[in-house]
């Protein structure tokens, strides 16, 4: 028998093996890793070249940067810059103001969409709101801001007439002058309709995760659709839901052209607000970047950069919410 | 042999044909109500129509409910009418804003604006003078450099997140979410100080195509990443156990498995920057001329020429010329909508 005498032959020598990439696997791995960084390269480059840019400004002006509101540039008579002063109160009051309308008026519609979407709507028109929604969600920021300016100005300047009409006691609801045209309450209905698809797409996917032992069980017990959604639902997509809000006021705080656009960008202090004039911190770039000089360019660059930031604490709380209640539950 | 009657299925808690025409006239005596209540009481307008509605309609099936169930039913019917509320005053901007556009655009609309561009006419000259060819070729050639420079990071760090899964990868698909809710004025600065201010002094087109990569980076890498997070295991491990090197699996199994996904995920990044106005009004410059070479020269672009046409206007014409750039934009972005749609539609691979 060949094979019993050639036996040993047949068990191969024992051999290394190892775990170490080839050389081409190697390069790949670099390469993708390297490709992989450019996100956190190019966040610390803004946060950097903003920085450098603004840091003349900041230096001088340290704290009242953010809690003075005066933004003024003055000119001595043979147009050479006197006095500069930078102070960014104002915009950052607007930019909190309407985005807080925002989240008032669009977070409960928005989650109140969603629920309907995964616990209501059924089969073709579920699947024809769902992208119709998310389309909206690509619509661009200009179409927003011209669509609120052309057509919404009329009726939320009827609405906020009626609100001054009958909350005018409550101090916000007030206003120094009888104008209602332009004021933050409109930009602050544009925002909501802006970061409704989003928020509303975010809840309906935090929704369709509630695990479906625990709906049924629900049901089994007997529990009508608003018990289940308020024993089941709720307590598993509160977290991820405030993320989406969250994330919805990132969004509404960093918006620039719908607001210039709707907004009447009037630099001072406006907590009223029904009355026509604000701005936030992106529009005040906006409106301030054509005529400005080179210090006044340093000053919005450290403006930028103060959007920037907040944007980023903003979404990094939002990231972690929706991901720690998203993905696992309770 | 008895017959045995088989019984069709029944569904006892489905909504039967007579609840639903109850509803459905309850709903219509609602309207009835409250218009009566406009006519009646300081209720006026549409407003006032609507709200009464709505609320006059809900208790009636909110009664309803309580006569024929019980209150836990009559509240889960509370809970129904909100939600209707909300999905109806979602879809009213919606319905409102393509119809808007596409009736006051339809008059801005006409064929020579295909093959003209402003440099001879002013925004306020009758519509017909003119055209968008330069906004038109101008969005492209900055989307197209775009994408071009945006494709590959999005792949590398879809590619890092699903293949490589480095320690770094919790941490990065964190700073590419928060990337993407970098406001899109701030990636405009951003331009403005790395690169226009200190280096070129010239607003480019190129200058417009590096602020938009900066906004379209995050969605190519989020929707690339989940894209190939669809490819299945089996596949990888059928690469390597054929004895393929990790970079032959990716690039001949993985990639193109995973090619129509890769696709929408381009699509869908277009959409995103296609109509961004903010970046484009600091560091492209906006021209009225065709102007081919991003490289130099201010470059026009459609949100650009909306914007002139809208804020520096003012006559019926601006409007309707503005109007008619938002028709050709939105166009643009529910083609690349739909087309992203039927794409990540099909079953991958």
């Amino acid at each position: 028998m060949t094979l019993l005498e050639n036996r040993s032959a047949a068990i191969p020598a024992p051999r290394e093996i190892t775990t170490k990439p080839r050389l081409s696997d190697q390069i790949f791995r670099a390469i993708v890793t390297v490709g992989g960084m450019s996100s956190l390269v190019i966040l610390g480059l803004i946060a950097l070249f903003l920085s450098i840019k603004g840091f003349n400004v900041l230096k001088v002006e340290q704290l009242s940067f953010i809690t003075e509101s005066k933004w003024e540039v003055l000119q001595d008579a043979e147009g050479k810059i006197a006095e500069s002063t930078f102070g960014l109160a104002a915009m950052l009051v607007g930019t909190f103001l309407a985005a807080f309308i925002a989240i008032i008026v669009g977070v409960p519609i928005a989650v109140l969409s969603a629920l309907y979407l995964t616990f209501y709507a059924r089969g073709s028109v579920k699947k024809f709101l769902v992208s119709l929604i998310d389309l909206m969600a690509a619509f661009p920021s200009l179409l927003f801001g011209f669509w609120g300016f052309i057509v919404l100005m009329g009726s939320a300047e009827y609405w906020a007439k009626l609100l001054n009409k009958y909350l005018g006691f409550i101090p916000i609801f007030d206003v120094p002058a009888p104008i209602f045209e332009r004021s933050p309450f409109i930009a602050g209905l544009v925002l909501a309709i802006m970061i409704i698809p989003i928020v509303t797409a975010i809840s309906r996917e935090i929704f369709d995760q509630t695990p479906l032992d625990r709906i049924q069980a629900a049901y089994a017990l007997g529990a009508s659709k608003l018990s289940m959604i308020r024993a089941v639902v709720i307590p598993y997509g509160r977290g991820g839901v405030v993320g989406g809000a969250m994330l919805g006021l990132g969004r509404a705080m960093g918006e620039t052209v719908a607001v210039y656009t709707v907004l009447n960008v009037v630099y001072q202090i406006n907590w009223q607000v029904l009355f026509g004039a604000g701005g936030n911190v992106a529009s005040l770039i906006l409106l301030k970047f054509g005529e400005a000089g080179p210090d006044e360019v340093d000053a919005l660059m450290a403006a930028g950069l103060v959007l920037f930031l907040l944007t980023l604490v903003v979404n990094a709380i939002s990231d972690i919410l929706i991901n720690t209640f998203g993905k696992k539950g309770r | 042999m008895t017959q045995t009657t088989i019984p069709s299925p029944q569904t006892p808690w489905a909504t039967s044909f007579q609840q639903r025409l109850n509803t459905a006239g309850l709903i219509a005596l609602g309207a009835v109500l409250a218009g009566v209540a406009v006519k009646t009481t300081g209720l006026s307008g549409k407003l006032g129509f609507a709200v009464s509605f709505f609320f006059i309609a809900s208790l009636l099936i909110f009664i309803q409910q309580l006569r024929l169930r019980d209150m836990a039913a009559a509240k889960d019917s509370l809970l129904s009418s909100f939600a209707s509320l909300a999905i109806v005053l979602t879809l009213i901007p919606i319905i409102s804003i393509v119809s808007t556009v596409v009736i006051r655009g339809y008059q801005g609309i006409h064929f020579g604006m295909f093959a003209n561009d402003m440099t001879m006419a002013s925004v306020n000259d009758p519509v017909t003078a003119g055209g968008l060819l330069h906004a038109l070729v101008g969005t492209i050639i900055m989307v197209g450099v775009a994408l071009l420079i945006s494709f590959p990071i999005g792949l590398l760090t879809a590619l890092y997140l699903t293949e490589i899964r480095g320690k770094l990868a919790r941490p990065i698909k964190f700073l590419v979410q928060a990337m993407s809710g970098v406001p899109s004025i701030v990636a405009g600065l951003f331009i403005l100080s790395i690169l226009v201010i200190p280096v070129t002094q010239e607003l480019t087109g190129l200058m417009g195509s590096l602020a938009l990569s900066i906004l379209m980076i995050p969605t190519i890498a989020r929707t690339a990443e989940e894209m190939l997070l669809l490819i299945p295991n089996d596949l990888r491990e059928a690469g390597v156990a054929l004895g393929a090197t990790q970079w032959r699996t990716v690039s001949g199994v993985v990639v193109p498995a995973a090619r129509s996904g890769l696709v929408t995920a381009v699509i869908l990044g277009i959409a995103r920057i296609i109509g961004e106005t903010a970046p484009i009004l600091l560091v492209s410059g906006g021209a009225d001329a065709l102007n081919f070479n991003p490289a130099s020269g201010p470059m026009g672009s459609l949100p650009f020429y909306i914007w002139k046409a809208f804020l520096t206007g003012g006559t019926e014409e601006a409007y309707a010329r503005a109007w008619g750039g938002m028709l050709i934009l939105l166009i643009l972005i529910i083609s690349l909508f739909s087309l992203a749609r039927y794409l990540s539609g099909r079953k991958v691979a």
